[in-house]
């Protein structure tokens, strides 16, 4: 069924008794043209690509738990593309570009909410940083633009912006087209287009083999049995390193865990996303109205989706050097993800080394705002044995061939990025 | 919160301390060939289970030493100084 205002007020006048089940839930069958293991947003929307771009149909998505219940569920649901280097602002300018018409495309409203993403400036270092930073989008065709202490203070009355703050604010680099998507609408939203396009979404289907013959892809074995396919795609970040083991190939990652937390809801209070790098934190209001926040990782090699109180107590220091009044609010719940971090802090969108075998992952902090171009890039990779020109820079032979693509300049230490 | 026990200090709440990766890379020849160095500075097994690390009692004594640590549950399983094997010492 069509969602539309109609199909809205004629289910309204029959009680909602009547949605049909927005995908099917098929048994797996014995073989696909393609695998794809992950049913998060990244695996949904490579299978909706495939389908939707190359006629590839008769795909299955192998979700171990239920879709989006890994990292699609646990970010904080920010999406940008204000990047200094030139593969990563193309890459997530392709990507913002799929969200502003990703509502439209998929007929699932994601709630996209361009109110900005704004980082701010603590010291002229900061600011010569912000003004390179923002020069290079516009240069890549962008939108950026500095804002001074006094427009800052004028948009956010909360924010402390006077000269005595703990960490006074010289100004920020806004990117207004950044914002917000309501993250689990991703998955059901290219969960449902994907299924009605011929794709089989599996879950409770663990992935625990991957059976490779004559140096190419024969298929997975799984918690189901056996699924033989030719091509494979892993979109499983945070476990990439795990599943790709299990084609005997080691990667340049290390899991971590990055934690995020919500206030109590309150009414509107913060109509943009507000970041600092000085202080490391991060917030924005959900449209339920609780304050989304979040800070730095672990710094410690994590699969526990928890962390620990030290990180937790500085994000809300953080968050009240910057909004003393937030001060009075509770918070309600706390979580971890874990991230895949690559060693030099960006992606791998990339054919791996056994044929048939394909990857989009390694995605540090960054993998929910790259959801759609992932799987535009990753269903184009496996369609064409090939990659796009914009996901050529992704390569997992970067490393060795010392091509990386560092936008923090923090060398080979996977946390430091 | 981890309790990690310095193995010279005792055990001491974590943010006294500062992580320092992978113990089990090891540093190779100086004339080793460029796929050894690639693996040393790159690769890693990141297994989901014990990992041997290293930590630095930074805000302590200012040892570094080793520590196997479950990544699944984050519970400590051994410590160690340096150039001694794991698991032999109590942590």
């Amino acid at each position: 069924m069509r969602y539309s205002a109609f199909s809205l007020a004629r289910e309204a006048l029959r009680g909602h008794r009547d949605w049909p089940r927005a995908w099917r839930s098929p048994p797996p069958k014995k073989a696909y043209d393609a695998v794809v293991i992950g049913g998060g947003g990244h695996g949904l929307a490579t299978a909706y690509y495939l389908a939707k771009e190359h006629g590839v149909s008769n795909v299955a998505v192998l979700e171990k738990g239920w879709i989006g219940g890994g990292n699609t569920g646990r970010n904080t649901t920010i999406v940008r593309s204000n990047y200094h280097l030139d593969a990563n602002a193309h890459f997530y300018e392709f990507s913002l570009k799929l969200w502003e018409k990703l509502s439209q495309a998929l007929n699932f409203n994601v709630m996209y909410s361009a109110r900005g993403v704004l980082n701010l400036v603590h010291s002229p270092a900061d600011i010569d940083a912000a003004m390179r930073r923002g020069n290079a989008m516009r240069l890549n065709g962008i939108d950026a633009k500095f804002m001074s202490r006094e427009e800052i203070a004028a948009w956010i009355p909360n924010l402390d912006c006077s000269p005595h703050a703990r960490f006074p604010v010289l100004g920020g680099l806004l990117q207004p087209r950044g914002g917000t998507v309501r993250h689990d609408a991703v998955a059901w939203g290219y969960a449902r287009a994907a299924d009605a396009l011929g794709v089989d979404i599996v879950e409770r289907c663990e992935v625990q083999g991957i059976r490779v013959e004559g140096g190419a892809i024969a298929g997975v074995e799984t918690s189901q049995g056996f699924i033989a396919t030719p091509k494979l795609g892993i979109a499983v970040a945070g476990h990439s390193s795990h599943v790709a083991a299990m084609a005997g190939i080691t990667l340049p990652i290390e899991s971590h865990v990055l934690q995020a937390m919500v206030s109590e809801p309150v009414k509107p209070i913060l109509d943009t996303v507000v970041t600092s790098g000085a202080v490391h934190f991060y917030v924005s209001q959900s449209d339920k109205g609780e304050l989304v926040m979040g800070g730095d990782l672990d710094f410690y090699n994590s699969y526990a989706q928890r962390g620990n109180l030290p990180v937790i107590e500085h994000v809300v220091a953080a968050c009240l050097a910057l909004f003393p009044s937030f001060g009075r609010l509770k918070l309600m719940r706390t979580w971890g993800g874990i991230m895949d971090m690559t060693m030099d802090g960006s992606p791998i969108i990339a054919k791996l080394p056994v044929k048939g075998l394909y990857m989009t992952g390694g995605w540090c902090y960054g993998g929910f705002k790259a959801t759609p171009a992932s799987g535009f890039l990753h269903a184009h990779t496996i369609a064409h044995d090939a990659p796009h020109p914009l996901n050529a820079p992704f390569t997992l032979e970067r490393f060795a061939e010392g091509r990386m693509i560092d936008e923090k300049g923090a060398g080979p230490y996977a946390w430091a990025h | 919160m981890m309790l990690i026990p310095c193995p010279w200090c005792g055990p001491r709440n974590q943010v006294e301390f500062t992580y320092g990766g992978d113990a089990t890379v090891e540093r190779p020849a100086d004339d080793a060939p460029m796929e050894a160095w690639f693996a040393y500075v790159y690769l890693r097994d990141n297994p989901r289970g014990p990992h041997d690390e290293w930590w630095l009692h930074s805000a302590g004594c200012r040892s570094w030493f080793a520590v196997r640590r479950d990544t699944r549950t984050h519970d400590i399983l051994a410590s160690a100084p340096v150039g001694e094997p794991l698991g032999e010492r109590a942590p």
